[in-house]
Order: structure tokens, then sequence, then C-alpha cells
């Protein structure tokens, strides 16, 4: 997030919400969007293609046809652009490239726009203006955005709408992606990605290698790695012989089910570190038994870039061992001693070498976290991002064009499946599903169909149904409920035995990020 | 001549209350004319000379109540308390079935005083006759033109006494469960709507027309000093003429029942008089010599309420009486704070016990206790005011209790 | 700027401060059960209530603005005498069991009980007699319990949002319902648990939780939750090395992210941590089949096959995932292993799945 959590339910005059099923995905931001709304009266513009609850509150809600998200975004600038409601002074003094997204978003008209996304093109003119038309407006999305073939673009437009106005750098304001996991943040952070070192300094220059090399000494690799999804493939291709998994669970996580386990079988050596024996644990030739949250110091880092202290309440479960001890003596057994007494001391290596992290220490986040960039141990950290200027000077507009995603609806497949998660379990299940509280109330998978859709099946509310793709088919109950598009399907990939990642596409990724489609897959339905 | 005086009720029978033009033909509509004229302040200083003060019960002075309302508010509204729930009384249903262009008119003239453009008028929903009533009258007053841009809505309730406290009123208008609200900030600054407002009873606004048509002075003259006008009161219980009288503010309580009410029934004793409904005092005999206005009942420990009187003759077992009210009070407590809602739960509870005669000296002490602190703790009016009838019973028919004991 | 004396201290306060925080900053311990700074005011408990020079009835401290030259006495006998009938009257209807009540130790009413030294009920009649079982396996709500503050019903609507839940009935036989009656799981309740949070009894109480440990039984552990990434701040109840519950801390220094509130999973879903189903052994595969062994064995085996991998077709051929749940300083350890002891930059994780 460029803002803070806070922003959202105190500063922000009009939110848009975009990819975003905020009250279930993140509940506690979800409920201070609200109250933003009913004790200040700040405004929301919502696009989903479900109903969401928060579309009850909304002044516009946009139900667009999942993929679609560019030529909704590209619609709203041809609005501000030609009602002349952008912020010329930002554009000018903070900007560049402004003129070739003008000349491309010329040709989205709300007409055209309205064709292709499936919503009037006067509820995109609207929702154009109340955003413009705000002195702070934030922006909010999160995985409805991304998980496309062309995610990276989709951001890159919400980025170039921010821009248009003058939204980023102020307080209210930004574009906000909601961070889905406890640490997604901190890993990427920590370099936990191949193409970067913590602190996202990149792999690949060769400056950062060597400060890297100074500091582990040893010679490092110089070319970035593969990605999760590229190294899946690489496996089934026999290029990646052994993998390395520490709470992960790419069996339920990633797409196409059918092509992660035959990956996952053409191994020569498995391991997976985790605290339970997952779908993907249990093809493993070792299983390193690690601990949960409360059984282990460190630091999370949220998705308002707060690095916060997390502290050992219990010790860890039978013989199981903290991750950080189980990887220094994997580490120390490969002839790379790490002896690492504690959290603290990884810590202060790690603020040593990021220097987003420099200023932070275990004591002065003993009571509150404090928000990265935080470069001396003076600084106070930085609620805002890019508030006088970008990290790279000015900021870049970058054209953006629509184009349909990687698999479209067929006589064959004729409906949109798309995916997500409920309020109750959360990713794969390996936890909530142990929640017996949690798995009474919310035991089984369902899929989300249009009464109207229903009616086109024969499927009534509750019956069991087939749900295919090109990929594969799960049994499941159907709900029938008007808060999803006609012709669009949703359904949740937390259930092992109803997954919904055996059905969705993972040839298509966006060539940048290498994010999977989980947003749109062609799907069938039938009942049984 | 049994010394009434009547203002409000002159020509009761005489005009079809629904008529503007009947009304406008004795005189009517006159002070809103006249108000027109006037700037808003000059009609609050007119009220606020005439020493009117609210005749819901609070006695508090009118004129005051309207200079509270911010000028500049760009949202204001009357509103007329119309609901009318103390058992025994129906002045309220009387002005309106034989003079509701007269509320119509002093509303319109609020509304110039505070600067609102739109009235409300809560009804008791037992009343829906008057409902229909009102509705033609504002139509008539409509087609008569002589309430111009002011527009006034008759609002029902469902029957809940609490509801006739102003704040409740305003949280039931407003469509919420009908619990009183805290007080500060006043209607007058937060009202409706969360903007400033005026509530008034019926009668209040009623006097207004005739204060602006015959000037403060008048209006001041009549009556006790202090409390100068009219009241129309309302007779019940044992009473040979139980029915409605209106009488300058300084005729004597003791009037009021044998020369108004012709005395009490079958020629017995007066056993007690109860005045301003269920939540006001019982009156001993002995000081039913005391003119009927708000500060000489308050002298005596009593309150004149909302006019009614209520008469018991010597045959009455008083303890049984407090025993119905306090159940009317138990089924009336809307919940919202504790002294109320648990203190006539159990108040009712007790004095079930001792009329049952099972209760003990322990209960009449828990009682006296429990009612001290409801009147100095509770939220609103209604659990401040319901233990009062108990206590003054117990005050001054204390051997009633003891015979019942065990 | 206004001043005015609390029991003989004069104190000098913004205008607009309210009573009760006047009292309070002039050192009055101001009892209170519906009053919470982050929700909107009842002003219906009446236990703040003072006395105040000229003022025929008590004063609500909580919905009272300090005013210029006020004279407050914040414990005479007449606010002792409400105070205590207060208590009486909420006992009456309060089932007493402390001594299995969950919130024993941590209740307000027991607590002003005691400063007030009342120790029954004067006034007990009808027995409690409200109590409903609510078939949802995350919130227990004893009406037996409920003093009517409605705290549950304003942190639903003005924390969370949901609107589950209001006032039925009038009077004494008022309660708190969901619409029409029909359960939390019928009702637009989310489970967040909000109403726990800010109940000032036991009469909200986590079904997941009870009979687990009293709070002054249990160690408290502040730390982050394990879930989504908003990053809430929650507190761990521990009693003999096990996890038993969790707590809200609605500090905002402590608890930036949420202020103390939380959604069904921060709340309700930490039992997982001691599932039966937790591996409590480094596994091996052997002849087909995952097998109990000694840590040594697992990780000299780990290091040995991943070292063979190495040497036979080069560092690139192994790739690590690191993991979006871990913490950072693992996720650090991680593709410091990968990059510094592997060699590869063949690391990733979950974040876009």
């Amino acid at each position: 997030m460029t803002n803070s959590i806070k922003d959202l339910e105190e500063e922000a005059e009009v939110i848009f919400l975009i990819g975003t099923n905020t009250t279930e995905n993140h509940p506690v931001i979800g409920y201070k969007i609200r109250q933003n709304v009913l004790k200040r009266g700040a405004k929301l513009i919502v696009a989903d293609p479900r109903r969401i609850e928060l579309a009850d509150l909304a002044e516009v809600y946009l139900p667009f046809k999942p993929g679609t998200d560019i030529m909704l975004i590209n619609a709203m600038m041809h609005v501000i652009i030609k009602e002349n409601l952008l912020d010329k002074e930002f554009i000018e003094k903070r900007t560049e490239g402004f003129e070739e997204v003008k000349e491309i978003v010329e040709k989205y008209t709300p007409e055209l726009a309205a064709r292709i996304c499936g919503v009037p093109a006067e509820d995109i003119v609207k929702a154009a203006r109340i955003y413009a038309e705000a002195d702070k407006a934030a922006i909010c999305y999160a995985m409805g955005v991304t998980q496309h073939s062309k995610g990276t673009d989709n951001v890159k437009a919400i980025c170039n709408l921010a821009m248009l106005t003058g939204n980023i750098g102020k307080p209210g304001s930004g574009v906000n992606p909601l961070r889905g996991q406890n640490n997604v943040q901190g890993a990427c952070d920590m370099g936990g990605l191949p193409d970067v070192y913590p602190g996202y300094q990149k792999v690949e220059i060769e400056e950062n290698r060597s400060k890297f090399e100074k500091a582990w000494g040893v010679k490092l690799p110089d070319r970035k790695g593969l990605t999760l999804t590229e190294a899946i493939n690489a496996a089934l291709e026999g290029k990646i012989k052994a993998l390395y998994i520490m709470g992960e669970n790419p069996m339920l996580s990633d797409p196409d089910s059918h092509h992660v386990e035959e990956a996952l079988d053409n191994l020569e050596f498995l391991v997976v570190q985790d605290i339970f024996l997952t779908e993907t644990a249990a093809k493993a030739d070792v299983v390193l038994p690690g601990v949960s949250f409360a059984e282990k110091d460190g630091t999370f880092t949220n998705t308002e870039r707060r690095v916060q202290r997390v502290r050992k309440a219990v010790n860890p479960r039978g013989n199981a061992k903290p991750d950080w001890q189980i990887l220094c003596e994997v580490a120390t057994r490969l002839g790379y001693p790490m002896s690492y007494q504690s959290p603290e001391e990884i810590f202060e290596e790690i603020r040593s070498l990021t220097p987003s992290y420099a200023g932070i220490t275990y004591k002065r986040i003993e009571e509150t976290g404090i928000q990265w960039p935080c470069p001396d141990t003076d600084h106070p950290g930085t609620p805002i991002l890019h508030k006088e200027k970008f990290v790279r000077g000015r900021g870049k507009f970058h054209p953006v064009e629509y184009r349909e995603a990687a698999e479209m609806p067929d006589d064959e497949y004729p409906l949109i499946l798309t995916t997500g998660r409920n309020l109750y379990h959360y990713h794969t299940g390996t936890m909530t599903r142990r929640v017996a509280a949690i798995d009474q109330h919310k035991p089984h998978n369902e899929v989300e169909i249009h009464p109207r859709t229903a009616q086109l099946y024969g499927i009534k509310d509750g019956d069991m149904v087939r749900l295919s793709t090109r990929r594969g088919s799960i049994k499941l109950k159907a709900r029938i409920t008007e808060n999803i598009k006609e012709g669009v399907v949703f359904t949740t990939f937390h259930f092992g035995e109803a997954a919904a990642n055996h059905l969705t596409n993972a040839s298509a990724l966006d060539p940048v990020a290498k994010i999977p489609e989980f947003k749109v897959a062609a799907a069938r339905i039938e009942k049984i | 001549m049994n010394g009434e005086k009547r203002i409000l009720l002159e020509y009761a029978d005489k005009i079809n209350p629904e008529k503007a033009e009947d009304y406008i033909k004795v005189g009517g509509y006159k002070g809103l004319e006249k108000a027109r004229k006037m700037k808003p302040k000059q009609i609050i200083e007119e009220v606020k000379k005439s020493k009117l003060r609210g005749r819901g019960g609070a006695g508090f002075s009118t004129g005051m109540k309207w200079s509270f309302v911010p000028e500049h508010a760009p949202v204001k509204y009357v509103v007329c308390n119309l609901d009318e729930g103390e058992p025994g009384t129906y002045k309220d249903r009387i002005i309106c079935e034989k003079n509701a262009q007269a509320l119509l008119e002093g509303m319109a003239i609020c509304a110039l005083a505070i600067g609102a453009k739109k009235g409300y008028i809560y009804c008791r929903g037992e009343y829906p006759h008057i409902v229909r009533l009102l509705n033609n009258a504002i139509e008539s007053a409509k087609k008569a033109g002589v309430l111009e841009d002011f527009d006034i809505e008759v609002r029902m309730g469902a029957g809940a006494y609490v509801c006739g406290e102003e704040t409740a009123l305003i949280e039931s208008i407003e469509g919420k469960r009908g619990e009183p609200r805290f007080k500060p900030p006043f209607p007058g600054v937060e009202g409706l709507w969360g903007v400033p407002t005026v509530v008034n009873n019926v009668e209040t606004f009623a006097c207004i027309p005739y204060i602006l048509t015959h000037g403060a002075e008048w209006f001041a003259s009549i009556g006790a000093p202090d409390y100068p006008g009219t009241k129309v009161l309302t007779l019940t219980g044992d009473i040979n003429n139980p029915t409605y009288f209106e009488v300058p503010t300084d005729y004597l309580l003791s009037d009021v029942i044998y020369k108004l009410g012709g005395g009490i029934k079958g020629g017995r004793k007066l056993k007690a008089v109860q005045v301003g409904g269920s939540s006001g005092a019982f009156i001993p005999p002995e000081n039913i010599h005391t003119s009927i206005d708000f500060d000489s009942m308050s002298r005596i420990g009593a309150s004149l309420g909302s006019g009614a009187v209520f008469v018991l003759d010597e045959t009455r077992d008083i303890v049984d009486v407090a025993t119905r009210i306090a159940k009317f009070f138990e089924h009336e407590s809307c919940g919202k704070c504790n002294p109320c809602r648990e203190g006539t739960f159990r108040m009712y509870e007790m004095m079930q016990r001792i009329n049952a005669g099972r209760g003990s000296e322990e209960d009449l002490e828990n009682i006296l206790v429990l009612s001290r602190v409801m009147q100095k703790a509770s939220l609103c009016g209604l659990g401040q005011a319901a233990p009062i009838p108990i206590e003054t019973t117990i005050k001054h028919f204390r051997e009633d209790y003891m015979r019942k004991l065990m | 700027m206004i001043t005015l004396t609390i029991d003989g201290k004069r104190v000098t306060v913004p205008k607009g401060t309210s009573l009760l925080d006047a009292c309070r900053i002039a050192g009055a311990d101001i009892p209170t059960l519906c009053h919470d700074p982050e929700l909107s005011l009842a002003g219906s408990c009446r236990m703040c209530v003072v006395e105040v020079a000229g003022r025929r009835n008590l004063i609500a401290s909580c919905v009272t603005p300090a005013e210029e030259g006020m004279q407050v006495e914040t414990e005479s006998e007449a606010v002792i005498e409400a105070r205590r009938i207060i208590l009486e009257l909420l006992l009456a209807r309060h089932k007493l069991e402390c001594h299995v009540c969950e919130r024993d130790g941590d209740c307000k009413l027991q607590d002003y009980c005691y400063r007030y030294g009342v120790k029954d009920s004067r006034f007990k009649g009808e027995e409690p007699h409200f109590y409903k079982e609510d078939p949802n396996p995350f919130i227990e709500r004893d009406y037996d319990k409920c003093i009517m503050c409605t705290k549950c019903i304003r942190a639903c609507a003005e924390i969370t949002g949901a609107f589950a839940i209001n006032l039925k009935n009038r009077g004494h036989n008022a309660v708190i319902s969901t619409a029409f009656d029909l359960g939390l799981k019928d009702s637009t309740c989310v489970f967040c648990g909000q109403c726990i949070m800010v109940c000032p009894v036991g009469s909200l109480v986590s079904k997941v939780e009870k009979g687990r440990g009293r709070t002054y039984q249990t160690e408290k552990v502040r730390t982050v939750c394990t879930y989504c990434g908003t990053g809430c701040t929650l507190e761990l109840k521990v009693l003999n090395d096990r996890v038993v519950g969790v707590n809200s801390i609605r500090d905002e220094k402590l608890s930036p992210a949420n202020r103390g509130a939380l959604c069904v999973k921060g709340r309700f879903g930490w039992d997982f941590i001691d599932s039966p189903e937790r591996l409590k052994e480094p596994l091996v595969r052997k002849n087909g089949e995952l097998m109990p062994v000694s840590w040594e064995e697992a990780l000299d085996y780990t290091a040995k096959r991943l070292k063979e991998v190495k040497e036979k077709w080069g560092s690139d051929s192994i790739a690590v995932f690191t993991s979006a749940r871990t913490t950072n300083e693992e996720n650090y350890l991680l593709q410091k292993l990968a990059r510094a002891v592997i060699g590869t930059n063949n690391i990733d994780h979950c974040a876009r799945l």
C-alpha cells in the first residue's frame, strides 16, 4: 500500500475498490472502509463481477465482466481527460509520459467500455467523476486485479488513473494493494523473489551482487531465477530436479493441480517444511516439522509496510523446531555454517543489508511497528509513499491496451469461472480446515451461480453440481445468488476435496509477474 | 357560571374543526397574519412576554424554548406532541376535535419564529380518527392558502407511553425504537434528523394564535401570574361530572372537584386526588385548596402535568391503585436505563407483594430507597416520575399500607 | 478552557470535555458500564452519575459536558446510594455463577460490587429467565448475565458495521436479539466477536475458549495474526504451554492496524496450533512411505540429497519456495540459503496466488 490502513478509515473521501472483496478477505480493513462511509460520508465506487457486501454502500457499483479491467479504467481516464478533471499541476511537476497515455485512452469511450465490460456507460462516467472530483481518493485492489494474464497491465492502468488525478503521495489517496497473507509483504521485502535481494535490490546489478557477496562471503549467481509457476513448469520439463518448499502448498494454491502433481512427481527430491502434512507434504521425500506463529519469535510486515513483532507464546509442539533453526541446520550441513542465536540476530543482519529496513530494530518496534522505508534509527517510518517524489524521480505513465483474457468462453465451456476466498477460510485451508469451529461452520466448498444461469442448466440452490474446465472437474454444492454476474461462476480454493485449482489455467501467465489467470477460466456446469 | 374561561374551546361544537373557513370566520389565522408582518425575534419576544409555559407537563417557558433554536441553521422543524399517553388525559384530543385549526396556526407561527418549513404532528396511535381529522384540517388550511409554504405531516405512534417524551418521540418519527435521548443536546439545537427542532404540546401551540391576536399582555393577565392563561382539565374517577373543562390557571383544585366536577359520586368522601396523569402525585384532601397552576402544585409536592384530575373516594383501596400504576410503568418502561428498566420491574414486584398481603415493612423501606434513586438517576421523565405516585401514597396513606403488611 | 471544581479540586479542561473525562482528569475513579470511548454514547447504565450543586437530579457524567463553575461531587452519599441500588438491580437479574464464569476476575459487575460492598440484592424477585441457546460454533450469549449496557449492539454497528443485533421488547423484558430472533447464523453476523471484546461481564464469551482458562490464570503474549495481510495485533492467552484463547488490544499504540478489531479467523481460528494433526517428528520416505525419524537423520539426508542433485545437475536444477506465512527472518534465511548456499536465484513464494 502506498498509504496506511488508517487513511481508509479517517482520510479518504472517495474509495475506489476494484477486484477486492474487502469485507471477506481483509475483514478489518473492510470494517474501516464501511465506517468511513457510515460516519464520515466517504463515497465508494465498487467494481467487481460479484456484488460484494460493500457494493451495498457504493455510490456506483460496476459489475464488470472478469478480465475487462483495463477497458474499464482506460474509459474512466477517457472521461477524466475529456471533462478536464485531471490534476494538471501534478501531471506536469511529478510525472512523465502523459501524452502517450492520453493518446491511447482516446479510443476508450464509455460506450465502447460499456459494451465490453457489460456495465452502463453512464455509470462509468459517474465513477470517473466521483473519483476525479474528490480531494482525496484512494484506490484499493487485491487479487481480483492481479490474477490475470495481464495483471501487471491492470496495475499499471490503476497507477495511471491515480497519477492522472494527483491521487498519490497525500493522505487518503494512493494505490493500495491489499495483500492477502500475513507476511507476503515481508517475503517480498526479504528477497523471496527470483530477481531481487532483500529490499528489492536487483540480483542482476553487479553493485548489489558484490554487496551481498561481500556480506555473505560467497560468489552469487548473476542471472535471475525462476518464478514459482515457472519452476513448476521446469520441473515438469525435467529442468528442476529438487525442490525445497517451506510453508507452501502448491498442490492446492497453484493453478491446474494435475499439472502441479505431475511436476512434483517428476522431481528427484522434494523436501517440505510445514506444520501439517499438507497435500504437498504428502508427496515429499523429507518432511521437516516447523512451527506456527505462536511458537516462535520474529517479525511480519503487513500490507501497509508495517514491520511488527511476532512473539513466541508456547514451545514448539512435539519435536518440531522453529523454521529459522531448521534452516540454520540445513545450511550448516550444506557446508555453510549458520549459527544465529535468535531471530533478532538475523534481523540485525537484514537491516544491515536492506536500506528500507535499516532504521528498524526490535527495540524500536517493541510497542508499535514501523512502516518502511525507515533508513535510520531516528527515522519515524513512512506512512505515505511518494510524498515529495517517486522512487524513480518522476512517476511514469505506462500506456496499456485492453486484451481479452487468455481463455474466453466458447460453446463447449460457455461460462466464466472466477476463484477466490471466503471470509471463514484462509488460503489452502491448511490452518482453518483444522479449526474445529470454523470447519463446523463452513465445511464445504460451494459454487456461486446467478439464478438465470442456474435456471439455464436446471440447477437449484443446494444441488450437487459438476464444475468443469479444460483441466478437469470438481463436484460441489451450488449456491444460487444474485450477487454474481450472469454467466460467471465463483468458487474458492480452500477445500482439498473440491479444489478450485483442479480447474484453473496454468498456461496463462502474466508475462511480467508470471501470475496465473485465476480470475478467468472458461467453464461449464452440470447437475449431478 | 362555574368559573370556566374558554379561550381554546370558545367555539367548541360551534365550528367544524376541519374547516379553515369556519375558523377564519371566528377570528382564526389573524395571529398568523400578524406574525407574518413581524420579525422572527419579535414573535419570540411576544411569546416570551406572554409568559406562556409548556402545557405538556414540564412547564418550561415556550418563548425561551423557541429562542434556543440557532438562527442560521439551514433546516429546522416544528414538532407537535400529540402522543397524549398519560392515562386519564384527553385534553389534546378535545382541542383537536374542537379547534384543530388553532393548533395548525400555532405551529405555523412557531415555524415563522424559528424559520422552519416543515412540521410534524406525532399523534397517539389510539387516535386514528384524529389523524383523519388533522389531515382534513391541514388540507383545508392549505386550500385556504393560510399556511403558505409551511408543510405539516401527521405521524402516528404505536402505543408506547415513552414516546410522549420529546426525544423518544423524535426517535419514533425517525423510524427508530422509541427510546429517549440524553440531554444535552436539547432538541432545540439537535432534534429531529439531527437539526434544530421545537417540540411543543398541542395545547401550547393552540395558545399561540390567541397570544398573537390579542397580545401578550392580555394573555399574561389571565390566571396565575407566573403560569398565566387557561388550562384544559380532564376529570375522571369517582366524580359526578367526569368531563373536560377550560379554566384560568389560578383556579382552585377544590373547585375543580366540587364545582366543576359536581363533587364525589354518591356523596362519599374524598380519599385522594391524583393530578397530571399516572405519573402525578396523590394529593390528600387537606391539600386540595390549592390553585392548579404549575408552581402552586409544586409547592404541595404535586405537579399539574397534563391536567388530568383523577378522583378517588373513601372506599377505594389506595394500595391497589398504586399497584396498578406500578404495573403500568413496568409495562411502559422502554428499558434503556438501568434505574427505570429494573426499577419499575422490581417496584411492581414489591407492590404486588404488599397488595397481596405478603409484603413486609422492609419492602416498604426498599420501595422508598428505590423511589429516591429512580427519581434522581433515571435517564428520562418516565423513570424519574414513575415512583412518584407510589411514594406519595406511602407518604400520605402509610396506614393503608401498614394494614396490608404481613 | 473552562474551570470547574471536582471533589474540592479545581481543574481546567478544554471546552467540550465530558464531565466524565473532567472527573477522571481530576483523579476521580468513575465507574461505567455502558461507556466506551470508541462507541457512541448511550448514557444508560447511570453508574457514572455524579452530584452537581444546584441540580435537582444526579448527572450522568458520560453524556454531560463539563461547564464553567460546576461544583461536582463524585462520591457523595446520594451518588453512592444510586450506584449501590443500580448494582443491586443488576444483580437481581444477573445469574450469579461466578464460580464457573469465564469472566470471573475480569468482570466489571464483580469489580463494582466489590468496590461498593454490594453482597446481595434487596430486590431479588423473579429470577433470571432469559436464557436461550444460539446454535453457532463461535459466540455464546448468556442473556441471564446480560446487564443491558448495549455495547455489543454499538460495537457491531460502529466497529464492524454488521448491524446483526439490536434490542427487542421493552423494559425488563428488553433483550438483545437478531432480526426476527433467528439466531446469529441466520443474521448478518460475521462472527468477528467484537461483541465479546466489549462485553463488560460474562454474558458474551467465545465458545472456542470456554472452560480453557480464565484471564487471571493465563499469560498474555502480544503478537500479530497469522492470516491475511492486515497485520492485526492480538494477544494470545497461554496456560500450561498451550494457547487457550485470543484477546484484543484496543490501544492504538499497541494495535495500530486494527485497534482491537478482529475477524472470525483472528479471534476464533487459533486452535489449529494444538491440532492432533500437527507434524511433531521429521519424516523421511522409506519404501514409498513417510516414516518418523530423528532430526539428525532427516537433516543429514536432506543435505546429502540436495548436494547430490547440485553436483549432478548444477545449482539451477534446485528451486526453493519460501513462504508468505513465515517470518521475515525465516524468509531472509531461506533466500540466503538458496543464493549463498545452493547457489541459485530460483526462489519464489506464493505472493501471486
